[in-house]
């Protein structure tokens, strides 16, 4: 992989500020960067310039007329194509929303707008961020930027395709099963899930309410703590989103973690976990020990049920949420003679092959006779993953495993059959389904070159102790190269 | 086999899903292995388990839920969004969204 001017947050603000780039140079910069590899990786669905330069003038101004900077100031990101942005085409990777152009902001990105930061695209994923591979995408796959015959994982494979690859400083995305760790796990870079309601999701285009939740890639763990400082707090626009103070999250992660108590629990290192993954993880924790942290053996028995639980309650929600497109109000309409032709028709040519699957899955086992033995059932077994995440965090301050059982696979290598694929996401469902915050951070390549993950999970609103974990081990991984 | 070409067939139309022959054989057989996975989640003990359907009332500072601080005041907010969504519909006669008819008279 070329290694571009690797630029970070501080890094964009000292220059501004020195005046030895000005926002609109950056931004014209990074398009030039996506113009000469955006052709190959596929990371960007949709550029908005147009928005980006005004974005960009606006800081520029700001320079000039020596004001304050806000804390994004300049900074090129790209979101995600399942979030909202005016004036700005979301297509959710669908056929169903090609033309679709939202009328408003979704907040995550109202208030990085806010923060002075440039809009330069949307970013390709699964459709409607279904998948682990970004290769259920209506408009192609997304290539890895380190190797590039091999899938940046998913859903949000775009957004940290673009970080990776220097196309964006930092990027949204969005998890509700994996879909930000993985692909930062399989791309090389930071990806984090805050706590479930901690960032407001009124504009994501819904996939499963109760799991959803839009988070950062980055360079640096710090940039993350930046961006999450921006986009968390209480949104009257979505109810779910908690009325939690926000914590100055640079400054937690910059503490140190002597004396931290980090959990490893066994039923995350069985079989199926690849040696060079464990290999890489072990070698982390052991890191983290070196840097004064308390290894403390965990059992967390429901682990294995994860997948069953998550891929049952995700559906459900999904075919619910997915309802909303019969072409009546917006996106794809194909004529029918009547209505229910109308919806059906819609239906067929907008959804592809894994959005419909899932559809279905949801809608059987929501239907009649079957709602009792599979989601309700569903919805206990969560309670049961979520007290095991619970009575770990009694007794630790974070949870370590591998983020991913494998490093980034093959493309074409688990599109044959849906369960092939869903089986690997074991180890980041099981804190999507508690709710918790959890990062992956990069521990290390595999002898192929492939970057290799290192996931952790912190309690609820403790963003401030993941980013603690991860900002200490990247600084000593940093030292010690 | 968990299910038929029959139960394809219903939960399709249950989604409002067109499928073609071959399209129901393929999730005929997916559905399948997936449901034959999740059956796994039978051998767990569910007695006196709760169903977790959202993680915002135990997640928040303790009693939170107890007093809905998610609930807003039920007050009238402008809509600024009319036109454009009315504009980027694909069939509109302002105020209302145009489908084929319903109704038989």
């Amino acid at each position: 992989m070329s290694e571009p001017t690797n630029w970070t947050i501080p890094g964009v603000r000292a220059a501004l500020k020195a005046k030895k780039i000005s926002a609109r140079e950056l931004a014209a910069e990074f398009y030039a960067r996506i113009d000469r590899r955006n052709a190959e990786l596929n990371a960007y669905l949709t550029l908005s310039p147009e928005r980006a330069y005004q974005q960009a003038d606006r800081v520029d101004a700001a320079i000039a007329r020596g004001d304050e900077l806000p804390p994004l100031a300049g900074v090129p990101v790209a979101i995600k194509d399942v979030i909202s942005t005016q004036g700005i085409r979301t297509t959710c990777a669908s056929k169903m929303l090609e033309t679709y152009v939202p009328p408003y902001d979704a907040t995550a990105v109202e208030r990085l707008d806010a923060a002075g930061a440039v809009f330069l695209g949307k970013t390709n994923c699964d459709e409607f961020a279904m998948g682990g591979s970004n290769e259920n995408s209506a408009y192609g796959p997304v290539r890895n930027p380190h190797a590039p015959d091999r899938v940046p994982g998913g859903s949000s494979g775009g957004s940290a395709a673009a970080v990776a690859a220097g196309l964006a400083v930092a990027a949204l995305g969005t998890d509700t099963g994996g879909s930000i760790r993985q692909p930062g796990s399989f791309c090389g870079i930071p990806g984090l899930m805050p706590t479930y309601g901690r960032v407001s999701r009124y504009g994501l285009v819904a996939f499963a309410s109760s799991l959803d939740k839009i988070g950062p890639f980055s360079a640096t763990v710090a940039d993350a703590a930046a961006v999450l400082s921006v986009i968390a707090g209480h949104d009257p626009n979505d109810s779910t989103s908690a009325p939690v103070p926000v914590a100055n999250y640079t400054a937690e992660s910059a503490r140190p973690v002597k004396g931290m108590r980090i959990g490893v629990p066994e039923d995350y290192f069985g079989d199926g976990l690849d040696a060079e993954v464990r290999e890489h993880v072990e070698a982390g924790i052991a890191r983290l020990e070196r840097l004064g942290c308390v290894r403390i053996p965990l059992r967390m028995m429901h682990t294995d049920y994860a997948i069953a639980t998550y891929y049952i309650l995700a559906t459900a929600e999904a075919s619910s949420n997915l309802a909303r497109y019969d072409g009546v109000r917006y996106g794809l309409r194909v004529p029918g003679g009547t209505l229910t032709e109308m919806y059906r028709q819609t239906r067929e040519r907008g959804f592809g092959p894994e959005v419909k699957c899932r559809i279905m899955l949801g809608t059987y086992a929501l239907s009649a006779g079957y709602y009792d033995a599979y989601y309700l059932r569903a919805q206990r077994v969560r309670t049961l993953i979520a007290r095991d995440f619970a009575d770990a965090f009694e007794k630790v301050d974070a949870i370590i495993t591998p983020t991913a059982p494998t490093p980034a696979f093959k493309l074409g290598e688990k599109t044959s059959d849906p369960l092939t694929m869903y089986l690997a996401d074991i180890y980041t469902v099981t804190g999507s389904l508690a709710g918790v915050p959890g990062i992956s951070v990069p521990c290390g390549q595999t002898n192929a070159g492939l970057p290799v993950g290192m996931q952790i999970f912190g309690p609820h609103f403790k963003e401030g102790s993941v980013l603690q974990v991860a900002h200490a081990f990247e600084q000593s991984r940093a030292s010690s190269n | 086999m968990k299910i038929s070409r029959e139960d394809v067939l219903r939960v399709a139309e249950l989604a409002h899903l067109g499928l073609s022959r071959e399209e129901v054989e393929t999730y005929r057989n997916q559905l399948d292995r997936i449901l034959s996975y999740i059956d796994k989640l039978n051998e767990l003990d569910i007695t006196d388990v709760e169903p977790m359907a959202q993680v915002t009332y135990s997640a928040a500072a303790p009693g939170a839920g107890r007093d809905h601080p998610e609930l807003r005041d039920d007050v009238l907010l402008p809509c600024t969004v009319a036109e454009p969504i009315l504009a980027s519909a694909p069939d509109a006669a302002k105020p209302f969204f145009r489908v084929p008819k319903v109704i038989d008279r």
